[in-house]
């Protein structure tokens, strides 16, 4: 079996800070990691691994130093990772995103399933997995919690807003991840040490080793612009209470009575 | 011409024929031709297999004026048209009173003429139908087609989806279909006075930064919008619509996927999304037992119970109640933050509530900054307080 998992690498949110002046990100010092969502993509696809067997190929969009999230694929036992990198992909919105992510699968030719994270935590769109199944024109199994490939059928969960719905479909299939579905493994040390060697299977692309048009891809494939980014304006005016805790909640009550709360 | 396609790449496989709205493409021997009808909308670029039609990126921009109307996606579910539409329909009504447009609501699905009426008096001046039994209730391939197809046909300025599952899973396969712009999980929409563009506005990096997005060369522009957000419209009985039925046909291979079974939660499921008011806890809160004063004074209030990804980790409540960045975006009515300290990953997911009280005993905790309403003290001492004045309050009414 041939897996392709499409892996982002992003800032720690937990340590991410806005410069209240700018509204821009204070990125300085902050780690750089596996997006939490797509580490459960690539522990799905290990698991898979060990089942039936399969060459899974990580595929990531980024700067160079995206390279070290490739990296950590390869030492938790990924075959292969491939980083798309050129300062043409930059500035991608997600159609432009899911078009190079695409043109890469295919670039790679042989794959019975694609899998990533639901969403990323710097962005939130959830839009890349459907956008890229699109592309493939291949189904797509969102926010799965269990997979299970049955010949050339894929049977998976996938939780929804009322349980949990069991589906099948025809592989391939693109399938989005998310944490219910597994524990990441940790990557082993040796593995680490190996995925620095200059043997370690790592290659760049480019937008010509993909076969992408100019116009497709980056900034200038991108419909959707950003105008402007902003603080969200919380400054509230907050009314704060002290002393007594029956004095406190009398003010609580009369205030929410005038705001036809009660 | 501003498309261009390369004979020796071409197939002469016919699917930019069919993909072609306006039936500007034919096959001369064995090769696809474009006729000077095209608009240049690209729709045969992205369905050329062999990518042997090439655009020119100066005329990506489309005419936009051929594009008009507002339309509102509904979505179903057990028969019956969701909130979240008629809360679509209430933005999308301001949105094309603005641009002067026609606000459409577009259903599909079995019987989806039913829901006519109840379209109109919601503020829909067009209701497009499309009867057919392949149209299940959050199956997303036969959606992608029929949607993506009336796009094509009809010509609309904006389509708008709710953020739930099925909208978030369904926008992104047609926008990438149609090759244009999808915002996703919008808070606020507005109209550029100047341009007529778009503008949608989201929230990104868990709330802590919103920014507004536009597409200012592509039609439609598409945003799947966070439901419990806008404001549904009073409903007008007495109001009528147009009513169009559209048919489009539904390939097999868009039924791939096949729903076996539905393993319904046992439990009495949570939906803190659509709940009123929500009384939620942090670690502040301490304990199990602690949580027994927030769950008296939620069902005093008829509120739901929530809390911080710390009272979930310590077994304080289920998961299915976490609010925040890796649990639910909320925005009730009145939001009670007690003993929670203000986390940016919790804010994200409840910073848009209209009222937030906040109980602390740190005066520094950063929750107050977001509250409309801070109390200094032990929770464990404020709450009971609360909960009396509260049934106090009532009493003299």
């Amino acid at each position: 079996m041939d897996i392709v998992v499409l892996v982002k690498q992003v800032p720690n949110t937990a340590e991410v800070k806005i410069d209240p002046k700018t509204g821009t990100l204070l990125r300085e010092g902050v780690d750089s990691i596996i997006n939490p969502d797509d580490m459960h993509a690539l522990e799905a696809a290990l698991q898979l691994k060990a089942k039936h067997g399969a060459k899974i190929t990580a595929i990531s969009m980024g700067p160079p130093q995206a390279m070290d999230a490739l990296r950590e694929a390869l030492a938790m036992g990924v075959d292969e990772g491939i980083l798309l990198t050129d300062r043409a992909f930059a500035g991608a919105d997600t159609l432009a995103t899911s078009y190079t992510l695409g043109k890469a699968v295919k670039k790679v030719g042989k794959y019975d399933l694609v899998l990533c994270g639901l969403q990323a935590i710097d962005g939130d769109t959830a839009q890349i997995g459907p956008q890229v199944a699109e592309f493939l024109d291949i189904p797509q199994v969102t926010r799965a919690t269990k997979l299970e490939v049955q010949g050339n059928e894929l049977h998976a969960e996938r939780l929804v807003e009322d349980g949990t719905e069991v589906v099948k479909c025809p592989l391939p299939a693109l399938v989005t991840v998310i944490k219910e579905m597994n524990r990441p493994r940790y990557p082993r040390v040796q593995g680490i040490l190996a995925a620095f060697l200059p043997d370690a299977k790592l290659k760049q692309w480019g937008p010509k080793d993909i076969g992408a048009e100019d116009n497709k891809i980056g900034l200038k494939g991108s419909p959707t612009q950003v105008q402007k980014t902003f603080i969200p304006n919380v400054e509230k005016k907050t009314e704060k209470l002290t002393g007594d805790p029956s004095a406190m909640a009398k003010t609580l009550a009369e205030r929410l009575k005038e705001r036809r709360l009660l | 011409m501003a498309i261009s396609i390369d004979k020796t790449e071409c197939t002469g496989c016919g699917t930019c024929v069919d993909a072609c709205s306006f039936g500007s493409i034919r096959i001369e021997n064995e090769k696809a031709v474009i006729d000077d009808t095209c608009t240049a909308c690209g729709a045969c670029v992205e369905s050329c297999p062999s990518g042997a039609i090439k655009m020119d990126v100066k005329d990506r921009k489309v005419e936009l004026s051929r594009y008009k109307d507002v339309w509102v996606v509904a979505e179903l579910k057990g028969g019956k048209i969701r909130q979240c539409t008629f809360e679509l329909l209430g933005c999308g009504r301001a949105l094309a009173d603005t641009m002067g447009h026609r606000l459409c609501a577009f259903v599909a699905g079995k019987d989806s003429g039913a829901h006519v009426p109840e379209m109109a008096a919601s503020g829909a001046d067009v209701v497009y139908t499309i009867e057919d039994a392949k149209l299940g209730e959050g199956t997303v391939l036969p959606h992608a087609r029929v949607i993506s197809e009336a796009i094509k046909d009809k010509m609309p300025s904006v389509v708008l989806f709710s953020a739930t599952p099925f909208g978030r899973d369904l926008a992104p396969r047609i926008s990438r279909r149609l090759s244009v712009g999808l915002t996703a999980d919008c808070t606020e929409l507005s109209v550029d006075k100047e341009t007529r563009n778009l503008l949608q506005t989201r929230p990104a990096w868990g709330g802590n930064l919103m920014a507004t997005i536009y597409s200012p060369d592509t039609r439609p522009q598409m945003s799947t919008v966070r439901p419990g957000v806008m404001k549904p419209l009073a409903k007008n009985p007495g109001k009528k619509s147009e009513v169009v039925v559209l048919e489009y046909l539904i390939a097999p291979r868009d039924l791939a996927l096949e729903v076996l079974e539905l393993k319904k939660e046992t439990a009495h499921k949570v939906n803190l999304t659509e709940a009123k008011i929500i009384v939620a806890g942090g670690n502040g809160v301490g304990s199990k037992e602690g949580f027994r004063h927030l769950e008296e004074l939620a069902k005093l209030l008829g509120a739901e119970v929530g809390g911080t990804r710390i009272a979930v980790e310590e077994g304080w409540i289920t998961q299915d109640r976490q609010v925040g960045q890796t649990g639910q975006s909320v925005s009730p009515e009145l939001y009670f933050a007690c003993g929670i300290s203000g986390a940016i990953q919790h804010r994200s997911g409840m910073a848009g509530s209209k009222t937030i009280v906040a109980v602390n005993s740190d005066p520094n905790a950063p929750i107050f900054g977001i509250a409309d309403i801070g109390m200094v003290g032990d929770l464990h001492k404020v709450i009971p307080e609360m909960i009396k004045a509260i049934k106090e309050r009532r009493s003299v009414q």
